[in-house]
């Protein structure tokens, strides 16, 4: 098999095979590290390259299924991002405070995978503390979109995206919070799913707001996000936010079609604010789900416009308060100081970067004695409206279907104030205070103002709370039927499989 | 709400960031912008609504108080900027 055939197989293709025995481990491994290594110079998804740990886990797997093992995820290569535990490996959450760190233990989501016969090829960037809508704000590195290499690859899990994108990985593990998935998901023409909160363990996850995080998968089809979702959902001891109620397969759920599904269209989202070419895309892809079997109607989320104050007050909130413990005590970066009020002071100033004090900053503010009342708790009564409005638009749809970004991947340093970029996560957001799942698939291309290639958008979908096997089974049938992944090319070297 | 205001050097004190100047005029710029743009929640009649901490399900998690494994002190010191035997080190706190 050449290596383009190699690389661009499935999670599930390359997991039936190293099954099968009719490749291994191994093989897929070095495929993937040779490519990963040739396109790293262009795409920089990879803050760290895991070559002896791939290799070791690699031969692991090829063990196991030697001696009668079946596993879900048998030599699939993933990318993880690097704001989760992976033992004797630095994670660094794009930042200086991390830089050195090495994790002393493994992210369950991440072992879990690894259980299931997953290979580790790196440690993926992001924005710093998963605080992004572009991977622009990484300490450590610049990560380009493997579509259009001026472009961002989307945040704050862009290096899994590109990696997946690129080819660098079948899976990558992202982290959202806002819409760290779904965005860069839409932007790199990948499935970017969010689970409902809780399903998935976020121990050994570096918490940014720890009321929203939630991993989740980026991958080149539908039935791959199944099978990583299998493997890490479920109840986990070590995380008290961790829902322990049975989790229902998601890959044994795939359907072809929508028969029987009400699918609701917000009547606040009007898509005509994003453009005569990607308002006509979403039309477009509204009539599919039609001639695919649903029903569609109208359901109204009258408060989602508010879902944006109200993250800009409860994220910050949370990070404010996780993020203390980076204080140059007990592990990352210390500057030394005359007392420890200033070393405190001057770790903190040096290790974090801009994005990263403005939201502290916010957050401190918020949770301040005399603002507490007017921005905290008020934003947290505004998630009770917006989960409420859900919970009755639900009542008349199975699914929600809406876009999943403001806008199609940009040129670097095209947003330049902190609203804009925050806007682009206008339609991820309220599913995210919700605690839904909630997934972008690819819906079609437009092509940007000024742009050489055209670039891909996502349609998001969004269920009610534990409906990921609905959700999933869905998003196949729409996936299948439409095809619009498969229309672009990466112009990468190697990457023309 | 509350005015578009925000006074950033006491923010900054209760963050344990220093701040350049340079930092103070762009985050107070910045910052009241954002304040503004929240402040449309103040549309929102709230008065008669629960705040949400738990959007899933909110329940009190206990164990059995039983020893686990855990970290070893080796590795977690191994991480520290500074130690002395089995302690993390840290500048003088209190004063002669």
């Amino acid at each position: 098999m050449t290596m383009e055939a190699t690389i661009a197989r499935s999670a599930a293709e390359i997991a039936r095979d190293v099954n099968a025995r009719t490749t291994s481990a191994a093989e897929v491994t070095a495929a993937t590290l040779a490519h990963a290594e040739a396109v790293e110079g262009e795409v920089g998804s990879y803050l760290t390259l895991l070559r002896d740990v791939a290799e070791s886990h690699a031969r692991h797997v090829d063990e196991r299924v030697r001696n009668g093992a079946h596993l879900p995820l048998a030599g699939v290569p993933i990318a993880v991002k690097d704001n989760m535990c992976l033992e004797n490996t630095r994670t660094t959450c794009g930042s200086k405070i991390l830089e050195h760190w090495i994790a002393p233990y493994t992210a369950t989501a991440v072992a879990r995978m690894l259980e299931a016969g997953a290979v580790p090829i790196g440690k993926a960037n992001c924005d710093e503390f998963a605080m992004g809508s572009s991977c622009e704000n990484s300490a450590l590195g610049v990560t380009r979109n493997p579509y259009d290499l001026t472009c961002v690859p989307g945040g704050s899990s862009g290096g899994s995206a590109a990696a997946v994108a690129a080819y660098e990985a079948a899976i990558g593990l992202g982290s959202d919070t806002g819409g760290s998935i779904r965005e860069p998901g839409a932007f790199c023409n990948l499935i970017g799913f969010k689970p409902t909160y809780g399903r998935i363990s976020r121990y050994g996850l570096i918490a940014f707001a720890s009321s929203l995080d939630q991993i989740g998968p980026l991958t080149r089809t539908v039935e791959d996000a199944a099978f990583a979702y299998d493997a890490m959902a479920g109840y986990d001891v070590m995380d008290a936010t961790s829902i322990d109620r049975p989790v229902e397969p998601a890959a044994s759920g795939l359907r072809e079609d929508l028969s029987g599904l009400r699918i609701g269209l917000v009547r606040e989202f009007d898509t005509k604010v994003l453009g005569e070419e990607s308002d006509a895309l979403y039309r477009n892809a509204y009539r599919d789900l039609e001639r695919l079997g649903a029903e569609l109607v109208e359901v109204s989320l009258p408060t989602a416009d508010y879902g944006l104050a109200t993250y800009y007050l409860i994220a910050p909130a949370e990070c404010s308060s996780n993020l203390a413990r980076f204080d140059g005590v007990r592990y990352g970066l210390r500057v030394e100081g005359e007392d420890v009020r200033s070393m405190y002071d001057k770790t903190r100033a040096a290790g974090f970067g801009p994005e990263v004090k403005r939201r502290i900053l916010i957050g401190t503010h918020a949770l301040s004695s005399g603002y507490y009342d007017a921005y905290y708790v008020r934003a947290q009564k505004a998630r009770t409206l917006i989960a409420r409005d859900f919970a009755a638009a639900f009542a008349g749809c199975d699914l929600i279907a809406c876009p999943a970004a403001s806008c199609p991947a940009f040129e670097f340093n095209a947003k330049s104030d902190p609203y804009s970029m925050y806007l682009m996560d206008y339609y991820t957001i309220p599913m995210s205070l919700a605690g839904l799942p909630a997934l972008s698939v690819p819906c079609g291309w437009v092509m940007p103002e000024g742009a050489s290639r055209p670039m891909p958008i996502g349609l998001q979908l969004a269920a009610p709370l534990f409906a990921e096997r609905l959700l999933l089974g869905a998003a196949h049938a729409y996936e299948r039927a439409t095809n619009h992944a498969l229309a672009h090319k990466p112009e990468l070297a190697g990457v023309r499989a | 709400m509350t005015p578009d205001t925000i006074d950033i050097r006491y923010v900054a004190k209760l963050a344990r960031i220093a701040l350049t100047d340079e930092e103070i005029e762009r985050f107070s710029k910045e910052l009241a912008e954002l304040l503004g743009h929240v402040n449309a929640l103040s549309e929102l009649d709230t008065a008669s609504v629960p705040a949400t901490a738990q959007v899933v399900e909110s329940r009190n998690v206990g164990r059995e108080d039983t020893v686990r494994p855990c970290l070893d002190r080796e590795v977690v010191l191994s991480a520290a900027p500074q130690r002395q035997g089995g302690f993390f080190r840290v500048p003088r706190i209190l004063a002669e």
